[in-house]
């Protein structure tokens, strides 16, 4: 057991993973020299090579797709996307060929491709820099999402993204970087597409992850002092999504308040609302609340504040269920 | 709009292929701003003439190369008229013809090696032909039972990939990962991949980038582009203003200009090219000037767009014509020899036909099945509805999946 932030988790998961598998490499912008913006490869060139940890041109959909040829070679490459509002480029190379080649090939051919997009605001920065897009990943078969709120979570995550057999995209909540958490580095995680009750409640449940779980457990804790008992969910998995453990929470204290920074409309929020109201409706003592981000363009860096979810508003959303 | 101002060869099309048929004087440079030498090796007359730097790669060629290459170009446009037949009759539901390409397409896949390996774009049914692929299987995906329809580990020959020039980065990806191979294991024998694309996908933002990483890296990748000079209904012109061959100068790899139809000096450019590439020395740029002469696809209507004296100006360059024209004359091929690819071709053809009818649809819930390599939990939830959902329709007559 260590203490490390979540940058040094990934680090050191990634080179447990270079360690493992002589056929992985990192693939990314700056990654090398550098260690990347967030400096989460830091020191890997140096050990590993510039083989295995290649700077790559500037080019998103160029780094995809020859990931994808890579990975059709029988490499595993874990390529690196600045930032979230900068996935764009490669979101063809994602969505019409990385999740499809299994299919198509009626799994003939796979492409275990990682990739890992830093994401989320509340860092003060500029456009593109802040954005929530894993929804529009999540609509797309074939594509697994994971996203850790933890440093343990993190260091176990990329690791069993690496050896997972469908590609995988990680999105490292960005803001959490320097969280400092306890990592096991001997016994993993577990299932990495299983959610984790992390705060047991009997009143209602909060569904959030990755940058939003802090918030969700100070919220918890919060509503402790009015007496309302939370429990706090962290699902982990964006694709798939345990609902089955979100429901059993919700059978068991009836309300739940579902929070993402992405915006609300089309988002992963309304995706739990549906499957929990279809599973568990006569559970439900009030409508499911979404607490999310607005039908906006991520907002300036002096306002972003009014646009996050934070606790506030998860205790208004908390009062609005529990008065319906 | 005008476009005159644009054309790339405006006399070419015109006037017939450029009298230089010595190729480029060093391979590893295309002159100048001036357009590159278009590589040519059969006159339109079938004279053939082994001269320029490529002209050892076409020596090599004996009696039987050359036969062969005929009876493949000979059995894929017989398989192209087959294919739209069958479209016509209802039994596809889209064709891409590839009629008038089959110079560049024979030409280039038979200079292939086992080892190589292709990322084919949709309409390469020739390079297909040439990696051995069960041509029957082409017309899985065009008969709406597949995506796919082969195993490309099988033959080396990816599957067909609908998005232009996605495919492209693949190849280069893949040719890195060739290159590593043999940085592991120096016994592999040396390896490339060639990425085929046609002079509208050039416009696509993946070709630059897959030639930015493939320069960056030496992958041993030839980029080969059919320019058909019709994507869709638009002219190369409106893609490009340089010939598209001289963009690999702005890459710094070699870019060649060859007769795409011609198959003898696609085969002998492009033997050069892999052997470039397979070297380490890295990329390649192959632009192989030919003319669909036939449409898009089974949906296209040429008529729209072009003219029909365009049209028969490039019959008179029809490859297969060009290389009977000097299996005759050198006394390589008789009409024995063509009597008999006609009658193989009428085989196939019937073969062909029976196999497609015969090929049954997947189940609906087969559709699931592939989606996650891996077990996924709402895949199997679906899959379970779904299954509830036929079974209340046990008791009706009509067929479910």
């Amino acid at each position: 057991m260590s203490t490390m932030t979540m940058a040094k988790a990934i680090n050191a998961g990634l080179r447990a993973g270079l360690e493992q598998n002589p056929k992985s490499l990192l693939m990314g912008e700056d990654i090398g020299d550098l260690g990347g913006v967030y400096r989460v490869t830091e020191g890997l060139k140096a050990d590993f090579g510039a083989d295995r940890v290649m700077d790559t041109p500037l080019a998103e959909s160029g780094i995809i797709g020859t990931a994808i040829g890579l990975a059709l070679r029988g490499y595993r490459p874990v390529c690196e996307i600045q930032f979230d509002g900068f996935v764009f480029p490669g979101f063809n190379q994602i969505t019409t060929q990385l999740a499809k080649m299994h299919s198509r090939s009626e799994g003939a051919l796979s492409a275990p491709v990682v990739i890992r997009i830093p994401y989320g605001g509340g860092i003060g920065s500029i456009e593109h820099h802040s954005e929530s897009p894993e929804a529009l990943f999540a609509h797309t078969a074939g594509l697994r999402i994971l996203t850790p709120s933890s440093p343990q979570d993190a260091y176990w995550m990329i690791q069993q993204a690496m050896t997972c057999l469908d590609p995988v995209i990680l999105f490292e909540p960005k803001r959490r970087y320097w969280l400092k958490g306890d990592v096991d580095t001997e016994n993993p995680s577990g299932d990495p597409f299983a959610a984790h009750v992390l705060r047991e409640g009997t009143d209602a449940t909060i569904v959030a992850y990755g940058p939003l779980v802090p918030v969700a457990l100070a919220a918890a804790k919060a509503a402790e002092e009015d007496g309302r008992s939370i429990e706090v969910v962290d699902l982990r998995s964006i694709s798939p999504i345990d609902f089955d453990t979100v429901t059993d929470s919700v059978r068991k204290t009836g309300r739940l308040i579902v929070t993402h920074e992405a915006p609300t409309f089309g988002g992963i929020g309304g995706e739990i609302a549906a499957r929990v109201t279809e599973r568990a409706f006569l559970s439900l003592e009030a409508p499911v609340i979404r607490v999310g981000g607005f039908h906006m363009p991520y907002p300036v860096a002096k306002v972003e504040e009014h646009y996050l979810p934070d606790i506030d508003k998860l205790m208004d959303a908390l009062d609005r269920s529990f008065a319906y | 709009m005008d476009l005159k101002h644009l054309a790339v060869r405006p006399e070419a099309t015109a006037s017939g292929l450029p009298e230089n048929g010595a190729g480029n004087a060093d391979p590893g440079m295309v002159g100048g701003e001036a357009d590159p030498a278009m590589v040519q090796m059969l006159s339109p007359e079938g004279e053939l003439l082994l001269h320029g730097p490529y002209g050892a790669y076409a020596a090599e060629l004996d009696a039987e190369d050359l036969r062969g290459m005929y009876r493949d170009m000979y059995t894929i446009r017989r398989f192209d008229q087959e294919a739209t037949a069958l479209q016509r009759q209802g039994e596809l539901v889209m064709w891409v013809p590839m009629t008038g390409q089959e110079g560049a397409q024979i030409g280039s896949g038979s200079a292939l090696q086992q080892q190589d390996y292709v990322f084919p774009t949709y309409r390469e049914h020739g390079v297909a032909l040439t990696r051995g692929l069960e041509l029957s299987s082409l017309l899985r995906r065009f008969r709406g039972v597949s995506h796919g329809g082969w195993d490309p580990s099988e033959t080396n020959f990816h599957l067909y990939t609908l998005v232009l020039a996605a495919q492209v980065p693949h190849a280069v990806g893949y040719a890195m990962g060739m290159a590593r191979d043999r940085k592991i294991d120096p016994q592999l024998p040396e390896a490339a991949t060639v990425a085929y694309f046609g002079d509208g996908a050039s416009s696509e933002g993946d070709v630059h980038e897959s030639m930015v990483f493939a320069a960056s890296y030496d992958a041993p990748v030839v980029f080969f582009c059919q320019n058909n000079h019709w994507a869709i209904s638009v002219p190369t012109e409106v893609q490009s203003r340089i010939p598209l061959a001289n963009r690999a100068k702005g890459y710094g790899f070699p870019g060649i200009r060859v007769d795409g139809n011609d198959a003898v000096a696609v085969r002998a450019v492009t033997s050069w090219a892999l052997e470039h590439a397979r070297s380490g020395k890295g990329p390649v740029l192959i632009e192989a000037f030919t003319y669909r002469m036939s449409a898009h696809t089974t949906a296209d209507d040429p008529t729209k767009y072009r003219l029909s004296a365009d049209e028969e100006a490039w019959i008179s360059r029809d490859p297969l014509i060009r290389l009977e024209k000097h299996l005759r004359a050198a006394g390589l091929a008789d009409d024995e020899f063509f009597e008999a690819l006609a009658a193989e071709g009428q085989a196939m053809a019937e073969k062909l036909r029976a196999d497609v009818l015969a090929m049954s649809s997947p189940g609906f819930t087969d559709a699931f099945t592939d989606v996650y390599a891996e077990a996924h939990p709402l895949i199997q939830e679906e899959l379970e509805f779904h299954r509830r959902y036929e079974a209340g329709f046990a008791d009706s007559q009509e067929p479910t999946a």
